[in-house]
């Protein structure tokens, strides 16, 4: 019996390789879509915040000021751009995929990339527009 | 147990929706494409004026209705995409529907205290 399934195995394709495998582009983009999602979630969250705080007047409005003038706040400003940078530019991805579009692997992987630079060129260029439009 | 029973529980335990899910996720996905990118530069640009040039802002009914279109079309993108993570990792039938339960009262409350305050910075109040 034991022999039996052993040679019936070594006679089929060995899969899948569980040690044998490493990240691919295209793998890194479908769980930083799902990670900036949540993220963009809580910040979405944070602006339905900010905004009644600023309906409420400056009394409710200036500690909330502060914290986002903070390191810390900073921080989470400059992660959410970056997600949002992302997470918008995988989602054109996806529209495209959805019309069966970019499906060979060189368009995949070229494109998901395009999305994880996102995480970069967003804040960047965020930034620059910036300090461009300063008044 | 009837067809019409199995598809409620269906239903109840897993994907809730089909078409509509599909052309919700993507319709907000197309508002928040032109939109999300305008606030980011838009809200950073007024609040170099500070509260009053944040207040001024919003006091312009084109910018305030787009915000609110930005944070109503965010809440239906972000629960249909929650709704997903929440039927691919929690099983349990009585966490899935705490945590279902959950994601509906928090992205009605962030669209419902987001769209009052933006009708009260609109009118000046």
């Amino acid at each position: 019996m034991a022999t039996g399934v052993s040679a019936q195995n070594a006679s089929r394709p060995v899969a899948p390789h569980l040690q044998i495998w490493r990240w691919h582009v295209t793998m890194l983009a479908s769980i930083l879509h799902r990670a900036t999602g949540v993220a963009l979630t809580l910040g979405a969250i944070g602006l339905a915040g900010w905004l009644a705080a600023l309906a409420a007047g400056p009394a409710a409005f200036t500690p909330i000021d502060a914290l986002l003038h903070s390191p810390l706040g900073q921080i989470a400003l400059y992660g959410l751009v970056a997600a949002l940078g992302f997470h918008l530019l995988a989602g054109l991805r996806h529209l495209v995929l959805d019309a069966g579009l970019l499906f060979k692997k060189p368009s995949a992987n070229l494109s998901a990339w395009i999305a994880v630079s996102g995480l970069v060129i967003a804040p960047v260029a965020l930034w620059a527009a910036l300090m461009l439009l300063q008044g | 147990m009837s067809n019409k029973q199995r598809i409620a529980s269906v239903r109840a335990n897993g994907k809730g929706g089909g078409t509509w899910t599909f052309i919700g996720q993507r319709g907000s996905a197309l508002v928040l494409l032109a939109l999300a990118p305008w606030f980011a530069l838009a809200a950073p640009l007024a609040a170099r004026g500070g509260y009053e040039g944040l207040r001024d802002f919003f006091a312009n009914p084109v910018h305030a209705i787009a915000v609110g279109v930005l944070v109503v079309a965010s809440a239906l993108h972000m629960w249909l995409g929650v709704v997903e993570i929440v039927e691919d990792y929690i099983h349990k039938p009585a966490s899935k529907f705490v945590l279902l339960s959950l994601n509906i009262i928090v992205c009605a409350a962030a669209a419902g205290a987001g769209v009052v305050a933006l009708y009260a910075l609109a009118m000046g109040t």
